[in-house]
């Protein structure tokens, strides 16, 4: 790429698809947690466990990525600053916390994705064999250990293929961001674009950055597939 | 041994589900080397019972002492509890399980399957534990198999291995759950070899069966359940041989 003139955006350009690289594993990270918990939630015999953890699915599968994203960073700096108000107010305490927009970003993707995932993974955990679960409580294993090397291995099998799908809308929500002011790839091309008029010079290498990514993950899937299926091929 | 503890002591076993009370006070004393079979109709209890011994069903009422370690329980809004899960995984690591579908872990390998528990409940050594892994599933004639996945193994395959899976826990007592009721007539006859043998070497088990042959000519001792109940219980060839109640000899007639 470093042979096409990119009126000197090339640099940002890069940095901007590092950022993007960076909030899509940093959120991925974040909603693989969320959905794990809220999964094993909604399946535990808590009922207030099980209630808060549908609600959240509910909730955020029900309202668009772009709303909840405002909503959040917006929303979030009002909520900060009336606590930073009332502790000036009641304890003359003086303080400004200003939400980053990169932590603010990678909360609300992976709060909005971890909801996705938690369906998934719920789906997975319904189709593992109880009786391999009852056999490791009968051998002795606490709940834990049953489900890290039984209950866990056995359920990413089925689980991979949607979450393969979940992480690839993942990838192209963090175009969103932008809104909230960070540049990503997508912002400084649309900067680049509307200083330039030159559409084609900006967002194909963005659409190939984000294809070079999706591709990239796709080999990543595979190894995790055949890890997975490790005793089920035939 | 006078005074070694005795393996396994059930007293006075409770249980319901809902309305339905399935075990109405069952006892057992399995000692060292005893091999008890149970018999019954399905809904006898007999399933049920075995699974309360080590606690995969919650009893309502009765004590289970292992090796002299009774089972605490404690009292809860919903019902009885055992009062330490810790205690709980403790005593299940001494009384292996055979279950009627064998349920190997699918994602290991035959001797992954054997050394799991071993290594990561007891805490034995890796090499330690593959070696004498090894050494089990080769007793039970698998050890061509070893790096095998439970898919790859037939029903009777599966159940052999299964059972070097409880051997390699080297348990107190062996529970064993309709271990051939899932299997094909010509696959019935290795796992029923293999768990005979262990009969002999003085394992103490205890074996949920409609194994008539095995329970006659293996066990030292016949429990026949009826309705939660026990209605008969001796040495086989009282119990199988000369049966006193009705309900058993009509059980134990021949079908067709």
């Amino acid at each position: 790429m470093l042979w096409i003139d990119f009126h000197g955006y090339g640099p940002r350009l890069l940095s901007g698809a590092w950022l993007t690289f960076e909030l899509a594993i940093l959120s991925l990270a974040l909603a693989l947690v969320l959905g794990l918990i809220a999964a094993s939630a909604r399946l535990s015999r808590s009922r207030g466990a099980a209630g808060v953890a549908t609600t959240y699915t509910t909730l955020i599968r029900g309202v668009p990525d772009l709303v909840l994203m405002m909503l959040l960073f917006y929303g979030g700096q009002i909520g900060v600053n009336m606590v930073t108000d009332q502790l000036y107010a009641l304890f003359d305490i003086d303080i400004f916390i200003n939400i980053n927009p990169f932590i603010a970003g990678v909360t609300t993707l992976g709060v909005i994705y971890g909801a996705y995932m938690a369906e998934t993974f719920r789906g997975a955990f319904m189709a593992v064999d109880e009786g391999q679960m009852e056999a490791a409580r009968a051998y002795g294993m606490s709940p834990w250990r049953t489900f890290k090397r039984i209950r866990f291995p056995l359920m990413m099998r089925h689980a991979l293929p949607g979450l393969g799908n979940n992480w690839q809308v993942l990838l192209k929500s963090t175009a969103l961001v932008s809104i909230i002011g960070l540049t990503d790839m997508v912002r400084v091309a649309d900067k680049a674009t509307k200083a330039t008029h030159e559409p084609f010079l900006f967002m194909l290498p963005v659409a190939v950055g984000y294809l070079a990514m999706t591709t990239v993950s796709e080999l990543a899937m595979l190894w995790l597939k055949r890890r997975y299926d490790t005793g089920f091929e035939h | 041994m006078p005074d070694a503890p005795i393996p396994l002591v059930v007293d006075d076993l409770h249980k319901r589900f809902g309305d339905n009370e399935v075990l109405k006070g069952l006892s057992l004393t399995a000692h060292q080397g005893d091999v008890i079979s149970l018999i019954g109709a399905s809904g006898s209890g007999k399933s049920t019972f075995l699974r309360c011994m080590n606690l995969l069903e919650q009893p309502d009422a009765g004590d289970i002492t292992v090796h002299g370690e009774a089972i605490a329980f404690r009292e809860t809004k919903r019902g009885r509890t055992p009062a330490d899960w810790k205690q709980v995984e403790r005593i299940r690591a001494r009384l292996s399980m055979v279950f009627q579908n064998f349920n190997l872990w699918a994602h290991l390998t035959l001797l992954q399957n054997v050394i799991e528990a071993p290594v990561h409940v007891l805490g034995v050594k890796k090499r330690e534990a593959r070696e004498r892994g090894l050494a089990l599933l080769e007793r039970v004639g698998l050890a061509s198999h070893a790096a095998h996945f439970p898919a790859q193994l037939s029903g009777g395959q599966q159940q052999r291995g299964a059972i070097a899976r409880a051997l390699a826990m080297e348990p107190e007592v062996m529970l064993f759950d309709e271990p051939t009721s899932a299997l094909d007539p010509e696959l019935v006859g290795d796992v029923l070899r293999v768990m005979r043998e262990l009969a002999e070497e003085g394992r103490t088990m205890i074996v949920v069966t409609h194994e008539m042959d095995f329970a006659r000519d293996v066990s030292s001792q016949v429990l026949y359940l009826h309705e939660g109940r026990v209605e008969e219980a001796g040495k086989p060839a009282e119990v199988l041989g000369s049966p006193s109640s009705a309900r058993l000899r009509r059980f134990l007639a021949p079908r067709f």
